[in-house]
């Protein structure tokens, strides 16, 4: 833009100038969401490269140590440690690990299930649609949390138990959204002319109906991913989600509710990765929306 | 001969009962000629033409009887596979809206370029060559500038011209054009109805033009059949319905025309609606609405007549002495 305007105006600049303005203003990038986001996928990358010590083994007597910029704390354990004597920053970013795995893989999962349940019900109507989405409609019906907790409890927990109970009460939020856009443009004429056109029903729903419910899949799963580390830290945090000592950030805020008089930064800590991550995936989830919304694409 | 439908039968099985959408309709396309398909809403024109492509939603709707017979081939008999290749490079259609019809999601590069793999198989430039060939064809200026825009970004008439290039690029032998013009403004249309005549020069396919505007298939058509309730209540060459028109529903919906020249102000209306048809009752089902009604005419369903080449009404008005001129099978 500074170059644009600092250049002598020749006519045959006016007309990008304009183009490259209102291109900037009417979707804005989220660029502190791209750079949290981007950093917690690098971090989760290479936690055992840069993490300064053994993020489940810890020595007794460094227990409580303050972060480094408090009195009493030291730059071996820049954000402290907790009650066992572990380093909390080599935690957290070992942590990025659980949650980015959990929502990554918990998202994926969900939402090519509740997109394909979604995309048939949308499209081949009738009893199927019937079926599936009465199915969709019981799962919907169960306390998200609630439900999450006695699910774990029963299959016992595990990092694997905890990414399918996910799975499970999840995919259907895509089912619902899917199959109702499904159907919307289902109804559409360029389908009916597809169908003219002699191309096939998995044609049509591949290459048709898919690229335009694309952008609703998008937003959802960013929005999902959000969702679901919140869901995984509360589950870790109540007991039935990772189990110890694996550094769960749900599970780190639970190590220090006791002390948090005495020593903030073993709950607080955690507390605002997982603040930071969630806001950032929102954040990122609504540019997504704005931008991948055919209606709004600019060429 | 291009396409003979023969005693074609449609019904939807509703809740209230059995709807016969398309009751017993014959009729005839050749070569480079344009039939209109006229009536009002819901009298069976547009369930007619997607049965001809079979394309009728089932559950609910189904072809119950009669015969498609399209440059030789029945279409009623083939599999739905052969089907497919058939609607992909013998029929095609053409719209109402132009915004519905064009996937959002896709240049119209990339849609017009999608139906000509499909059916020529080219690739590359040779591809791309044709789209903005056939873009052009219909009229798009600048067509391979045009080639990386989104539909959004166009408007009804280029739009629908996209349509048009889209439905012909598989050469068809038979373009139905399910009311094409109705949502384009009155200068758009009349290009549109032209361009489609000069493609129709060009191409020499047989079309089938569907719509209320007898405006239109005075300009555009050669022959017309007159729909009412399911049924073709009078056929014939779109000067003998103007010039002669013989059923009452058919002279009622001419004198609808506004003209200039005349004094009367108020626009001129069909009175009453059409009937809905479930459990038609036995007689004509125009008898309700028609000023010209007889005792016969609440009893039994008139016969066809024979007026004269090619020009045929069902009316008991045009059946010398009561009697059916030439009986129309029932089952």
């Amino acid at each position: 833009m500074t170059t644009a305007e600092a250049a002598p105006a020749r006519p045959e600049e006016g007309k990008a100038r304009i183009r490259g303005r209102a291109a900037s203003t009417s979707i804005r990038f989220p660029y502190i969401s791209a750079v949290v986001l981007t950093l917690v996928l690098l971090v989760a990358l290479f936690a055992p490269l840069i993490a300064p010590h053994d993020p489940e083994v810890g020595r007794l007597s460094n227990k409580l140590i303050p972060p480094m910029w408090q009195e009493g704390g030291t730059s071996e354990f820049p954000l402290g440690t907790d009650t066992l004597g572990r380093d909390i920053f080599t935690r957290i970013l070992y942590g990025t690990r659980i949650s980015l795995m959990v929502a990554v893989l918990a998202t994926g999962l969900a939402g090519v299930l509740g997109t394909v349940v979604g995309l048939i019900a949308g499209f081949y109507r009738g009893w199927t649609e019937t079926i599936l989405m009465r199915l969709t409609d019981i799962t919907l019906a169960f306390p998200l949390m609630l439900m999450a907790i006695v699910l774990v409890s029963v299959l016992g927990a595990s990092l694997t138990n905890v990414l399918l109970v996910i799975v499970f009460l999840l995919w259907p939020y895509y089912a619902r959204q899917i199959r109702g856009e499904a159907l919307a443009v289902s109804e559409q004429d360029f389908v009916d002319l597809a169908r003219v056109a002699g191309v096939s029903n998995r044609r049509i729903l591949l290459r048709h109906i898919l690229p335009n419910v694309m952008p609703s899949i998008g937003v959802l799963a960013t929005l999902q991913v959000a969702l679901i580390i919140l869901l995984e830290a509360s589950l870790s945090f109540l007991g039935v989600g990772i189990p110890p000592p694996t550094p769960a950030w749900g599970l780190m805020v639970a190590d220090g509710r006791d002390l948090l008089g005495r020593a903030w930064w073993v709950s607080i800590i955690p507390g605002i990765a997982i603040f930071a991550v969630v806001l950032a995936a929102n954040l990122f989830g609504d540019w997504m929306r704005d931008r991948f919304d055919p209606k709004l694409r600019q060429m | 001969m291009l396409l003979e439908v023969e005693d074609l039968r449609v019904q939807f099985h509703t809740r209230r009962g059995v709807v016969k959408a398309v009751d017993g309709v014959s009729f005839s396309v050749e070569r480079g000629e344009t039939l209109g398909l006229v009536g009002e809403s819901g009298s069976g024109k547009s369930v007619s033409c997607l049965a001809l492509m079979r394309l009728v939603e089932a559950p609910a709707g189904r072809i119950v009887g009669g015969r498609v017979v399209l440059d030789g081939q029945e279409l009623l008999d083939l599999s739905e596979r052969e089907m497919r290749d058939v609607r992909g490079g013998q029929i095609s259609l053409i719209l109402q809206d132009p915004l519905s019809s064009l996937n959002p999601a896709y240049t119209i590069g990339n849609q017009v370029a999608e139906a000509i793999r499909i059916h020529q198989g080219f690739k590359g430039k040779e591809l791309t060559d044709s789209v903005v060939e056939i873009l052009t064809a219909v009229g798009i200026p600048q067509a391979g500038q045009r080639l990386k825009q989104y539909p959004h970004q166009l408007s009804g008439g280029m739009r629908q011209r996209v349509a048009g290039a889209i439905a012909l690029s598989c050469r068809p032998a038979l373009l139905i054009a399910d009311e094409p013009t109705t949502s384009l403004d009155a200068t758009v249309q009349a290009q549109y109805l032209r361009l489609l005549s000069e493609l129709q020069e060009e191409f020499r396919f047989g079309m089938i033009f569907v719509t209320h505007d007898l405006g239109i298939v005075a300009r555009l058509c050669d022959r017309v059949a007159v729909m009412y309730a399911g049924r073709i209540v009078e056929t014939g060459s779109t000067r003998q319905i103007f010039n002669e028109p013989a059923h009452p529903y058919a002279k009622a919906l001419l004198a609808t025309l506004p003209s200039l020249d005349s004094r009367k102000r108020r626009l001129l209306t069909v009175g009453g609606q059409p009937p809905i048809p479930v459990n038609l009752p036995p007689g004509c089902s125009f008898a309700p609405r028609c000023p010209e009604v007889m005792e016969i005419c609440r009893e039994t369903f008139p016969a066809q007549s024979v007026l004269s080449d090619r020009h045929r009404v069902l009316c008991w008005l045009h059946s010398p002495s009561g009697i059916p001129v030439t009986p129309v099978s029932h089952d």
